[in-house]
């Protein structure tokens, strides 16, 4: 990253009532950065966000601010502010007022400078004109961006963000992840982000910090994320993908399903058992007398942009997102390109995800709906 | 079915409001009967504004209702606050069924409970007349406590964790947290608990029965001495001019908060009501 | 230190509850301790059994037998009463049980010495009621000092008690609940039977305490109604503390006696109402 370090963890374990719930967590975040904590519900990430704003302590490890070590300091010292995850504005006072309160707390009696920062604030988040409205009249979204305007007049370094448009619905939350990208490129001030959406995380971060049990499992750009995941965990987490048990026979050849196939990757040694993730999107699907494997199709699915296929291959199920319609219950072949390929060493989630067999769409809402509350 | 219906819900209501309107016919009455009418008048209501006895007990009444209602509601929610972050469960779990027991128990009991401490201590200290104002303040605000309690905390519980948090993260000492943000969000409660404890004090005729001494007469107890010998409809005036003054109040607040909370929720209520709200809480948690 | 601002305002909160939690050990618990303290000595401070042994005798038992059998009846007619009219208010419109609930709270403010004496007056020999039926050619009735004069003025005071907590559960029934009972074949009065009922058990659970325990405990409402031909609890313990018997040891034991009574009695009827909700839980 370009940039000066500006939060330090290290090592960073916290337990509740006996239960860890961050395991020796170390993390850079740089100045202008925009950064995001990605994971499944109870994997950490809020309880990280919440040790940077001050509002639990590290049981052990350091939290470095600027150079300086900050375990101690309270919240209302740091230069951190945050958006909380139900926005948490206060009810009894005006939209005016909530932006206005972080100001009129550090003791600014000047009432005209205060009204032209919070008319700027406004201006910032697009609520012209709403200064007199009640907070508790508000839309999700407009309650969204007081939150946001609330949190960023004090110019804190650094903002949180505790899953900020988990309320609200999918189209409001595109404008919204375009507008709050927008809106750290032009104050240059660094975001931390928390989400469960892998595509959220994707589509706004400069890095993204892959977060499972307490654990960081990886750290990198979305493109790094997308394509070189770390392990299974990784790759399953971030979008779908097909995680097949291989061999690699030496540089650039790797053994799956039967057949030896060339990639790009090097440097695993001879013979060695690896995990292989390939992506749906990148397996062409090909008469079956050009494929370099065969199977039969379980199941076809209308996605819109593309058909989802599953595909049975040597009794391991693919799934394969392909433009063109292929029918269900034929045999079709398939063909994969070099850097298709992204072969892992084994881990301890090996064998644990990429295969579709019990796949279906209902399964993965019901766990990702009942993984909702962090 | 529907006429029926409407049949039963009048019986109801003339049963309820029969003793009322006797209550308020005889306050106008010419005569000194309290059962028969001779005659329409303001007699009594002048009678009243002469009756030193009875405007010295309303006094009284106020001055105790009020310092009671104070005092309870600053101890009930400061408690309140203290009981929500307590993290031992059972030690929560036991102020919550002490703080209960004033709601609980029949308030003859409660009543001799506190008598029987202060008869004890003032023997102990050899006082002559013990029971005062101060016992009976004591007394009031014990059975205030538990209603003030159980109308602050539920607002507290309402509180998203993260507004304090939110005072705190834009600069908020933990002290001006509390005065700035926490304290407006539930002020309701707070103003729903005074005006409860308010209310408690200003009727209590049982427990005072046995707190209060001669030295301080409430309008409760005066209204009882009365009625063991007989009634003059000056008292009669006196309960017509509070219920007006009820009925004044309860129409005002809820004609004010038309489009907030439900009446049930806002308007002040009796004990029972809140009694049994309490112990709704309870069964709920 | 960290969180000296966490867990510094931790160590506040436990002292905003101490001067609660003063006050109950000093005022709630230790006065209970007198009534055992008195309820086991005589006058001289020598502990005895005699006060309890004494409220064996038939004219104590004969007290408690009659006011629980008062106290029964009356909680039996407000139940009665209160539950069509708890049901009737939450199926109208919303601002008609707003009036309702006021209209059925406004006799609640009132001082209930003053209503107590206000029946007095309607049911005299030479009231209201019986000089009405006098004029219409019905010859008068005796009610005043009679038992039932007595219950008649419980259930006035207490019946809002029954009919507030009755009301709210059923008003908090959702509305879609009874469609679905509906939509599965349910007429109305399966409905309320089979919906309705089961649902709003907690509500008449409360509201029986409510009104039970009050209604054991009064000693005004005897006193005026009952014109001290009878005598109940409440009258008993008021006697032995305010009035010309005074004897503080012996006016505790029967408190005790009275409290442990009402404390079985509801430990009873919230065993059934936890299992009860505990079940409805379960069932949603």
């Amino acid at each position: 990253m370009n940039g000066k370090k500006l939060i330090e963890l290290r090592g960073i374990t916290k337990a509740f009532d006996g239960e860890v719930v961050l395991d020796n967590i170390s993390l850079d975040i740089y100045e202008d950065e925009f950064i995001t904590l990605l994971g499944p519900s109870g994997c950490g990430k809020t309880t990280t966000l919440r040790i940077i704003g001050g509002f639990e302590t590290p049981d052990k490890g350091d939290v470095i601010f600027d150079g300086k070590r900050i375990n101690d300091t309270p919240p209302h010292k740091r230069h951190i502010n945050t958006v909380f995850q139900k926005y948490a504005l206060f009810p009894h006072l005006n939209v005016y007022e909530n932006i206005a309160f972080g100001l009129r707390v550090s003791g600014l009696k000047d009432e005209e400078e205060i009204s032209r920062r919070v008319r700027e604030m406004l201006e910032m988040v697009n609520l012209r004109g709403f200064e007199r409205r009640h907070v508790t009249k508000l839309s999700g979204g407009q309650q969204q961006r007081v939150a946001i305007a609330r949190a960023l007049i004090n110019k804190p370094r650094v903002l949180l963000l505790d899953e900020p448009l988990g309320a609200l619905d999918l189209k409001l939350r595109k404008d919204m992840q375009n507008e709050l990208k927008g809106m750290q490129k032009r104050t240059g001030i660094t975001f931390i982000y928390v989400t469960h959406d892998q595509e959220e995380a994707l589509s706004m971060s400069d890095t993204v910090v892959v977060m499972n049990n307490g654990s960081i499992m990886q750290i990198g750009t979305p493109t790094d994320i997308y394509n070189e995941p770390s392990n299974a965990y990784v790759a399953d987490f971030i979008g779908e993908s097909n995680i097949v048990d291989g061999v690699m026979l030496d540089d650039y050849s790797v053994k799956l399903a039967g057949h030896t196939f060339v990639c790009v990757d090097k440097g695993f040694g001879k013979n060695t058992p690896v995990d292989v993730v390939i992506r749906p999107e990148d397996v062409d699907v090909v008469p079956t007398a050009e494929g370099e494997l065969c199977g039969h199709v379980v199941s076809v699915t209308f996605k819109g942009v593309h058909y989802e296929v599953i595909v049975d291959i040597d009794g391991f199920k693919w799934m394969i997102q392909t433009t063109d319609y292929v029918a269900p219950d034929t045999d079709i072949g398939v063909k994969i390109e070099p850097d298709a390929f992204h072969i892992m060493n084994k881990s301890e989630y090996s064998g644990m995800f990429g295969d579709y067999s019990s796949f279906s769409d209902e399964l993965d809402q019901l766990s990702e709906n009942g993984g909702e509350d962090d | 079915m529907k006429v029926l219906g409407r049949l039963w819900l009048i019986l109801v209501f003339i049963f309820l409001y029969a003793p009322i309107a006797v209550m308020i016919l005889i306050s106008f009455n010419s005569g000194e009967s309290t059962t028969e009418m001779q005659g329409l008048s303001l007699y009594w209501y002048r009678e009243l504004f002469r009756d030193k006895a009875t405007l010295e007990a309303l006094k009284n009444t106020l001055l105790l209702s009020v310092s009671a209602a104070v005092l309870s509601t600053v101890i009930g929610t400061l408690a309140a606050v203290g009981i929500d972050r307590m993290k031992n469960r059972f030690m929560r779990g036991a102020v919550m069924s002490v703080t209960n027991i004033p709601m609980m128990n029949p308030d003859i009991v409660t009543g001799i409970s506190l008598m029987l401490l202060f008869v004890f201590v003032g023997t102990l200290l050899g006082l002559e007349s013990y029971l005062s104002f101060w016992t009976l303040l004591i007394a009031h605000v014990t059975f205030n406590l538990p209603y003030v309690i159980l109308s602050v905390l539920p607002k507290i519980k309402q509180m998203d964790k993260n507004i304090p948090e939110a005072a705190l993260d834009l600069g908020c000492t933990p002290w001006q947290s509390f005065f700035r943000v926490e304290l407006p969000f539930i002020m309701p409660g707070i103003a729903t608990g005074f005006i409860m404890a308010f209310t408690l004090s200003f009727d209590d005729f049982v427990i005072s029965n046995f707190t209060s001494g001669s030295s301080f007469e409430t309008l409760t107890i005066h209204i009882y001495s009365m009625i063991k010998k007989s009634v003059k409809p000056d008292i009669y005036a006196l309960s017509t001019l509070i219920f007006a003054v009820v009925l004044l109040l309860l129409v005002v607040s809820n004609l004010s908060d038309r489009d907030g909370e439900p009446a049930k929720e806002k308007s002040p209520e009796r004990r029972g009501a809140a009694r049994f709200r309490g112990k709704e809480g309870g069964a709920a948690k | 230190m960290a969180a000296r601002g966490t867990r510094g305002q931790g160590l506040m909160a436990r002292a905003a509850a101490s001067p609660h939690i003063v006050w109950s050990v000093l005022f709630i618990i230790a006065p209970l301790l007198f009534v055992v303290y008195y309820t086991f000595t005589d006058a001289d401070g020598a502990f005895t059994t005699e006060n309890v042994s004494r409220l064996f005798t038939s004219n104590y038992v004969l007290i408690f037998v009659n006011s629980v059998c008062l106290a029964f009846i009356a909680t039996v007619i407000c139940l009665v009463i209160a539950y069509p009219t708890a049901y009737l208010f939450s199926r109208m419109k919303a601002k008609r049980q707003r009036a309702a609930v006021l209209l059925i709270m406004i006799p609640l403010w009132m001082n209930f010495l003053i209503t107590t004496y206000s029946w007095m007056t309607l049911l005299e020999d030479t009231g209201i009621i019986n000089s009405a039926l006098r004029r219409i050619g019905l010859g008068a009735a005796h009610m005043i000092n009679t038992p039932g004069a007595v219950v008649v003025g419980m259930v006035f005071c207490f019946l809002p008690y029954m009919i507030l907590p009755i009301y709210t559960v059923m008003s908090g029934i959702d509305e879609k609940l009874l469609e679905a009972s509906a939509d599965l074949g349910c007429n109305g009065w399966q409905r309320l039977v089979r919906v309705v009922m089961p649902m709003s058990l907690s509500g008449v659970v409360s509201g029986i305490t409510m009104v039970f325990v009050p209604s054991i405990s009064t000693f005004y409402i005897s006193q005026k109604l009952g014109g001290g031909t009878f005598q109940l609890i409440g009258d008993t313990i008021e006697s032995y503390f305010v009035g010309s018997a005074i004897n503080y040891h012996f006016g505790a034991a029967l408190s005790l006696v009275l409290m442990v009574l009402i404390l079985i009695s509801m430990a009873v009827m919230n065993h059934y109402t936890d299992s009860e909700s505990g079940e409805r839980t379960k069932m949603v």
